[in-house]
């Protein structure tokens, strides 16, 4: 199945990955990927912990959805980023929706296993609120951050009047 | 109260819009129903026996006049001139169709409202004590702190997925109003030995089919950590919660088959590695938030009011109303004013698009312009002068809302059952009605005192039976409905669970056995006791069986 990829905040159809895939059974066997690119599938139950020092291994990690309600992959995304530094891909694979996109985007990931004729959709479901409350691994400003640079130009503004 | 800036605005205008969207590809067939499911239930639609049903979020239960009357508009214009208060602060409307819902959705954002996360596995709305910023007895109020989960839990992208449904309640008073031990988290706002503020964090209460009264799992938790404390339960709670099966996927049976030792160890690792991490509020931003929730600017008054003692030796109904229906302020020459939303022999929780115009219009000129909705399904006007009382009880009463019954024993909480609810087994608002016509035309309710008869029409327990001094479940047997008693449970600050009481009794049965613990808790109480002091010391078989005594002649 080809990929959508997320890129400064737009998707772009890739061709078929082409990492070569290992399990975390093969990971937990002893395999090391050293030369060439490798993507790591892990179950939505495990530790991301376990493969923490692995990471830089790995052009992509994979995280699945078996079906849309089981959102741990949700919390595997956020730590991968926010507590392992993890900069290559996070793939999501599984039952993806539409209106699960921004919530995934917003946790780190940035490839989806879809096809191309979601890309719109996505794109769109990507782009439907224009703030968020709570910070994460997508970097946007939380809500109360603006309210501060608000308040702090507000005050700047006021202090230049007085000054002219 | 708390008034959105531009930010939150645009969030639920942005929801609004999205909203619409998807009800526009489900009504042209681009989603079927499956497909659709998802999206409505985390907008709280609801597809019921009969019809959609829509609930709308009260966050903490505050409302203003002006929410009220938009409110009573949406009952009159999409729904039967009707809405119902929940038990968790919510109001549920039952007749809407479908293509209004994104209108309805519009009138609410107006009005500052919304219906967001009043259904699915996420976090839903936060409850709280009625009497919040009203009653001396708290440490400060908790709404702020309400206010602040509410924004953190919005849209949460790590957590709008959880194995389940998630219900935090939030008290600061020792008495609580809030059944905060009854809750997937329930905060307690207190003061350690240093006389700082922070929350007792408790984890794994829940009635439903396996109830439990929650853990203690941190005792004192500094106010400015509630965020991440937060984040690390859910996180938590998110990676371990059973997902397998539907009935063991609520956080209690995640807290209770790890043991609270373990469970306390895992937040506590997972909170040591997000405590400084940023997801706490920065301390300008709680107080931009506390200052919303300021006192209103109370008179210096006189503690005692003349024209109400007075009013109360000339009406004996009015005398009635204020022993029974009000509580006390911490402002001196002001009172709480509890309205009833239990007339005798009518649904619990349902009122009129009228009658909120009329609490509206009291609550604007008398109650500094502020509403509560309550978990017993009635409401509350938490700031009245003791001069206007007389006042306000006739307007009330005008407004067929002075029923004097709270916590009494018609004063009964019950789900919306077999009537309206395709999970219901039974029906529960007829024997609400029952039990209330019966004690009505008994009279004596005073004398009976506090007893708390809480009725549910099926297992999910959405009418708090476990909680209930008297609890009545429900239950379908080869296609009729029995009822099964459960005695002794209390949703208070003495929370306990209710102890079923033996085989289920017809609907024709179970009135008369109500009747029949009343009279002999009458019988053979001592001195000052409630119901459910009596039957705490005297022991369930004493009461049980009295329960099925007429079987037995």
């Amino acid at each position: 199945m080809p990929t959508l990829k997320l890129k400064n905040g737009s998707f772009a159809l890739a061709d078929a990955p082409v990492e070569t895939e290992i399990t975390l059974d093969a990971w937990r066997d002893g395999v090391r990927p050293e030369a060439g690119r490798f993507a790591l599938v892990l179950p939505n139950d495990v530790k991301v912990e376990e493969v923490a020092g692995g990471l830089n291994r790995f052009a992509a990690i994979i995280l699945q959805f078996p079906v849309f309600k089981d959102g741990r992959a949700y919390s595997q995304a956020r730590l991968l980023r926010e507590r392992y530094g993890y900069k290559g891909e996070i793939r999501a694979r599984g039952n993806l929706l539409r209106d699960q996109v921004l919530f995934m985007a917003r946790v780190g990931f940035d490839g989806f296993d879809v096809g191309g004729e979601k890309v719109e959709a996505f794109a769109e479901a990507l782009s439907e609120f224009s703030f968020f409350y709570q910070p994460a691994p997508d970097g946007a400003l939380p809500v109360w951050s603006r309210r501060a640079a608000r308040r702090d130009a507000l005050l700047n503004s006021r202090l230049q009047g007085r000054a002219a | 109260m708390y008034r959105y800036d531009e930010f939150d605005e645009a969030i639920v205008r942005d929801r609004v819009r999205q909203f619409r969207g998807q009800v526009e590809r489900r009504l042209e067939g681009a989603l079927t129903e499956d497909e659709f499911k998802p999206l409505r239930l985390m907008n709280g639609l609801y597809l019921q026996l009969h019809a959609y049903m829509l609930r709308v979020a009260i966050p903490y239960g505050t409302l203003s006049s002006k929410q009220l009357r938009q409110l009573a508009h949406i009952a009159r214009k999409y729904d039967k001139g009707y809405g119902h208060f929940t038990t968790r602060q919510n109001i549920q409307y039952n007749w809407p169709a479908l293509v209004d819902v994104p209108d309805i959705l519009d009138d609410l954002a107006n009005v500052e409202m919304h219906a967001i996360q009043t259904s699915g596995n996420c976090i839903r709305n936060v409850t709280s004590d009625q009497y919040a910023g009203a009653t001396a007895e708290e440490i400060e109020d908790p709404r702020p702190w309400c206010e602040i989960i509410r924004q953190w839990s919005t849209f949460h992208p790590e957590f709008s997925y959880l194995p389940r449904k998630f219900k935090i309640a939030v008290t600061a008073s020792p008495h609580d109003r809030a059944a905060v031990k009854v809750h997937d988290i329930g905060l307690i706002l207190k003061k350690n030995a240093d006389g700082e503020t922070g929350f007792e964090v408790i984890v794994g209460g829940g009635l439903g089919r396996t109830p439990y009264v929650g853990p203690t799992v941190r005792d004192f938790l500094p106010k400015e950590h509630l965020l991440s404390y937060l984040e690390a339960v859910m996180r938590v709670y998110n990676l371990q919660g059973r997902r397998d099966n539907i009935y063991k996927a609520r956080i209690k049976i995640l807290v209770s088959s790890e043991g609270v030792e373990s469970f306390r160890a895992q937040v506590e690792d997972e909170w040591a590695k997000i405590k400084g991490s940023g997801v706490d509020l920065p301390d300008e931003e709680i107080e931009r938030i506390r200052r919303y929730f300021a006192p209103p600017a109370f008179e210096t008054l006189p503690e005692n009011s003349a024209s109400f003692e007075a009013a109360r030796k000339a009406d004996p109904a009015f005398d009635r109303w204020a022993r029974v229906n009000l509580a006390a302020h911490k402002a001196p020459g002001y009172a709480i004013v509890n309205i009833s939303l239990k007339p005798y022999g009518k649904p619990p929780g349902d009122i009129t698009d009228a009658a909120m115009e009329a609490v509206a219009d009291i609550a604007e000129r008398y109650s500094f312009d502020e509403i509560r909705a309550t978990h017993e399904q009635n409401l509350t006007l938490p700031h009245v002068r003791k001069d206007d009382l007389y006042t306000v009880y006739k307007a009330l009463d005008e407004a067929g809302l002075a029923t004097a019954n709270i916590g009494l024993v018609t004063d009964i909480i019950a789900c919306p059952g077999l009537d309206y609810c395709d999970l219901a087994n039974a029906r529960s608002i007829p024997i609400a009605e029952r039990i209330s016509e019966r004690f009505a035309a008994k009279g004596g309710e005073e004398d009976i005192g506090e007893l708390k008869i809480k009725i549910s029409g099926c297992i999910n327990a959405c009418g708090h039976h476990h909680a209930g001094h008297i609890g009545i479940l429900g239950v379908d047997k080869k296609g009729e409905e029995f009822y099964q008693i459960t005695l002794g449970g209390s949703g208070a600050e003495d929370a306990s669970l209710g102890e079923i009481a033996g085989r289920g009794l017809s609907s024709e049965q179970v009135v008369d056995a109500v009747e029949r613990l009343v009279d002999f808790y009458k019988d053979n109480r001592k001195g000052g006791e409630r119901f459910l002091d009596a039957y705490r010391r005297m022991g369930h078989d004493a009461f049980k069986g009295v329960l099925y005594a007429d079987a037995q002649a």
